[in-house]
């Protein structure tokens, strides 16, 4: 093959084009400076959203990728804006998200010298990055983007990161094309064993009680489908994690709604009282277990996994199923009788019906007073026919968002799970109108969080990225609010917040904004928003001391749920 | 409930990349797991790796430090062994003074008892070397520290192979290499 000669920056744009790229967040600086400068000839193939933060490009890069599938990229300089990365690299480690951070590094032979705005990216990520490589030589470029790309989004995906040497860039090289689709040390699937198969398909005939866990693997693995069909055929009552809350519609008839810490009372109960536990692409995390010695020790358990580390981690489970869940649930499906177990689900219907009374009804239509969380979201839900993206930031916004938002469509929620990340909302929304330009996004987030990366409003303003931020307005750090008041004595060490006047700071980014007091208002308010063309602001003052329940408290059993407080 | 503790040995197979040493050690800082003892040179393969670790774990504990450390990337394969499925050898060296070892002819009994070997001998010092297991190896220690004639003493990590006829890593980068060209026809 003819080759010429280029730069190795100009190689890293041939390389990314190749990947199939064509979004990238980012923010130049120094070290980064010669890519930025071959990244100015490619803006007709590679789109570059210019951040406000890198944090932000992190984040942007992970909204990106959970709504598209796609790996997300994020193009940054060294030493603070690498570091600025990190939260983001972490956040996409602990929810399995395809991300490429590539970021500049001072040349080679000044390495450990501390010159200026040099960081030890490599051995910053190692422990929070699926892969960390520092590329020295241009001949590595082509290479090392390959590979990158290659364990990001192969097997369990996750966040890869390329410190990239300013030698590295500027050298030149006889750039040729690689593609990496195998590497010896890393097997990204794990082979199932065929016994497996048979032992779960066995549980689940015999079951009598079952129920099933769906978790994001089910969304990464595509196997939203297969997993319908399994529960559908056997009839299979469904519980879902936070983060795989779209890959079941929610108005299915088997599911039950989410899982965990607030998640719904009959999940919570019932994963007590099942025979069969079935757990497709969910790690156990301890918001879903609360107490592990006790959970669900009457159960069989059956786990359908792509990561064999996963495997007996926190629940000890009786029959693994390694492999990609988009075939290992199609070989259990096969095998599986079509079954009815009527009575038992019939007897999820008494909590719902607890929880609908003395939870849901009094926060999605109060009577009077302030408006709460759980209206609003149920307002927009219903508004945009539960058809759009959820964006959430972390806190109590969060777990409303994830209790009353409805969704009918797989892919369709973005939210910081493990990590828990406060201002990961306003970035990866924007990272989420990149990912999937035909949908609106709307991203709910409480004023604490929006405080916490409130700069990219910036970024919205420049590309008149269409997110609509609902901002719920309770003048507290709420969710930790709510743990002081049940744990610590009401004693509210640092949780109200002064607020600035929210709607002066969107007209100054011209993004057009509203605030809500008043119930009456809120209806024509969140009109106004979906009909407005781009971003749209829409405070929404919430009341001030509200709480997320029911709540599994911490150390609980998971089904020793707080309903009333 | 507190599990029991074992003294395990972690036989770790990875490419030869730079860093990956601490990727591996990582995983056991992350667990406040102390490492006992580490070795770390090339395999009988060539690009590949050994590392033989030591370490008091649980059997739960051990088995999931294992899988993290077969979860990186460049990582080929990790197994864990208790002392009764493997061979094990470590060596010493024992730097003596030569006028106490002169002195006291006990010191050189001590030596012989061992079945150590002496390897330098000038009138300054006088250096013993011995494999063996850790308690051959503490045990000529302690005798020799109780002549107060020890001027250095160095203990080297585990080294470790398996009982089985071969190594599990062939097996593995056989299925590899067929996986790899299975995957080239497809």
């Amino acid at each position: 093959m003819a080759t010429e000669k280029i730069t190795g920056a100009e190689a890293l744009m041939r390389s990314l084009v190749h990947e199939g790229v064509t979004t990238l967040f980012g923010y130049p600086g120094g070290a980064i400076m010669p890519v930025y400068d071959a990244l100015y000839g490619y803006r007709d193939q590679l789109n570059h959203i210019l951040v406000r933060h890198e944090q932000a490009a992190a984040h942007a890069a992970q909204g990106y990728a959970r709504v598209s599938g796609k790996v997300g990229v994020c193009l940054v300089t060294s030493g603070p804006g690498a570091t600025n990365t990190v939260t983001g690299i972490a956040d996409a480690m602990m929810d399995s998200t395809p991300v490429v951070v590539i970021a500049g590094q001072v040349g080679a032979s000044m390495l450990g010298s501390d010159a200026f705005q040099e960081c030890d990216l490599v051995g910053v990520t190692q422990p929070i990055s699926k892969w960390s490589y520092q590329i020295r030589r241009p001949e590595d470029v082509a290479w090392a983007v390959s590979r990158a790309f290659y364990i990001a989004k192969s097997g369990r995906p996750g966040p890869v990161v390329l410190d990239f040497a300013k030698n590295a860039q500027v050298g030149m090289v006889d750039y040729e094309p690689e593609k990496i689709d195998f590497i010896r040390s890393y097997v990204p699937v794990p082979k199932t064993n065929p016994d497996s198969v048979r032992q779960a398909a066995e549980l689940i005939n015999g079951a009598k009680r079952p129920f099933i866990l769906i978790g994001q693997g089910v969304e990464l693995g595509g196997a939203q489908a297969e997993v319908r069909e399994l529960i559908e055929k056997a009839d299979i009552p469904a519980g879902c994690t936070l983060l795989g809350l779209s890959a079941l519609p929610s108005d299915h008839p088997l599911n039950m709604g989410m899982l965990g810490m607030h998640g719904s009372l009959a999940n919570s109960v019932k994963t007590q009282e099942c025979d069969v536990l079935i757990a497709v692409g969910m790690r156990f995390d301890d918001r879903i277990t609360g107490k592990l010695s006790t959970y669900a020790t009457q159960a069989k358990k059956i786990h359908f996994e792509i990561d064999p580390s996963e495997i007996n981690k926190n629940v000890p489970v009786d029959v693994p199923v390694l492999g990609n869940c988009k075939e290992t649930v199609a070989a259990v499906l096969a095998l599986v009788n079509k079954n009815e177990h009527a009575e038992w689900k019939n007897s999820f219907k008494e909590h719902l019906e607890k929880e609908d009374e003395l939870v849901i009804q009094p926060e999605i239509h109060p009577a009077d007073g302030p408006i709460k969380m759980g209206e609003v979201v149920r307002k927009v839900t219903e508004m945009t026919d539960n058809k759009a993206i959820l964006v959430t930031d972390v806190g109590q916004n969060q777990m409303m968002s994830a209790r009353y938002f409805k969704f009918s469509e797989k892919r369709s929620i973005v939210t910081s799970g493990g990590m828990g990340t406060m201002g990961f909302g306003l970035p990866a929304a924007i990272g989420a109108t990149f990912g999937a330009p035909d949908r609106m996004v709307c991203l709910f987030l409480g004023d604490g969080g929006m405080q916490m990366t409130i700069q990219e409003l910036g970024t919205i303003m420049e590309q008149r990225s269409p997110v609509k931020i609902i901002l719920m307005n309770n003048n507290y750090l709420g969710n930790v609010r709510q743990w002081q008041e049940m744990f610590f004595g009401k004693r509210y060490s640092f949780t109200p917040m002064m607020n600035p006047d929210y709607n002066m700071i969107a007209s100054a980014y011209n993004i057009p904004n509203q605030t809500v007091v008043n119930r009456e208002d809120l209806e024509a308010a969140i009109r106004d928003m979906i009909t407005t063309d781009g971003p749209y602001l829409l405070q929404v003052a919430v009341i001030e001391e509200g709480k997320v329940l029911p709540m599994c408290c911490p150390g609980s059993d998971v089904d020793d749920m707080v309903l009333d407080y | 409930m507190e599990q029991e503790k074992n003294f395990y040995t972690l036989i770790v197979f990875s490419e030869n990349f730079a860093g990956l040493l601490n990727q591996v050690t990582a995983v056991f800082t992350r667990r406040q797991v102390n490492i006992e003892s580490l070795n770390v040179s090339a395999s009988s393969i060539k690009g590949v790796h050994k590392y033989t670790i030591t370490c008091w774990s649980t059997e739960e504990q051990i088995q999931k430090i294992t899988k993290q450390i077969e979860k990186k990337i460049d990582v080929l394969q990790a197994n864990y062994f208790t002392d009764d499925e493997i061979f094990i050898q470590e060596v010493a060296l024992y730097k003596l003074s030569t006028p106490a070892v002169l002195d006291n002819p006990n010191i050189s009994s001590a030596v012989r008892h061992h079945d150590a070997q002496i390897v330098e001998v000038n009138p300054t010092y006088t250096v013993v070397s011995k494999k063996g297991l850790t308690d051959d190896i503490m045990s000529l220690y302690y005798a020799l520290n109780d002549y107060n004639c020890v001027l250095q003493y160095v203990r080297s990590g585990r080294i470790a192979i398996t009982k089985s006829c071969t190594e599990y890593l062939d097996e593995f980068l056989e299925e590899r290499r067929k996986s790899y060209e299975a995957q080239q026809k497809k």
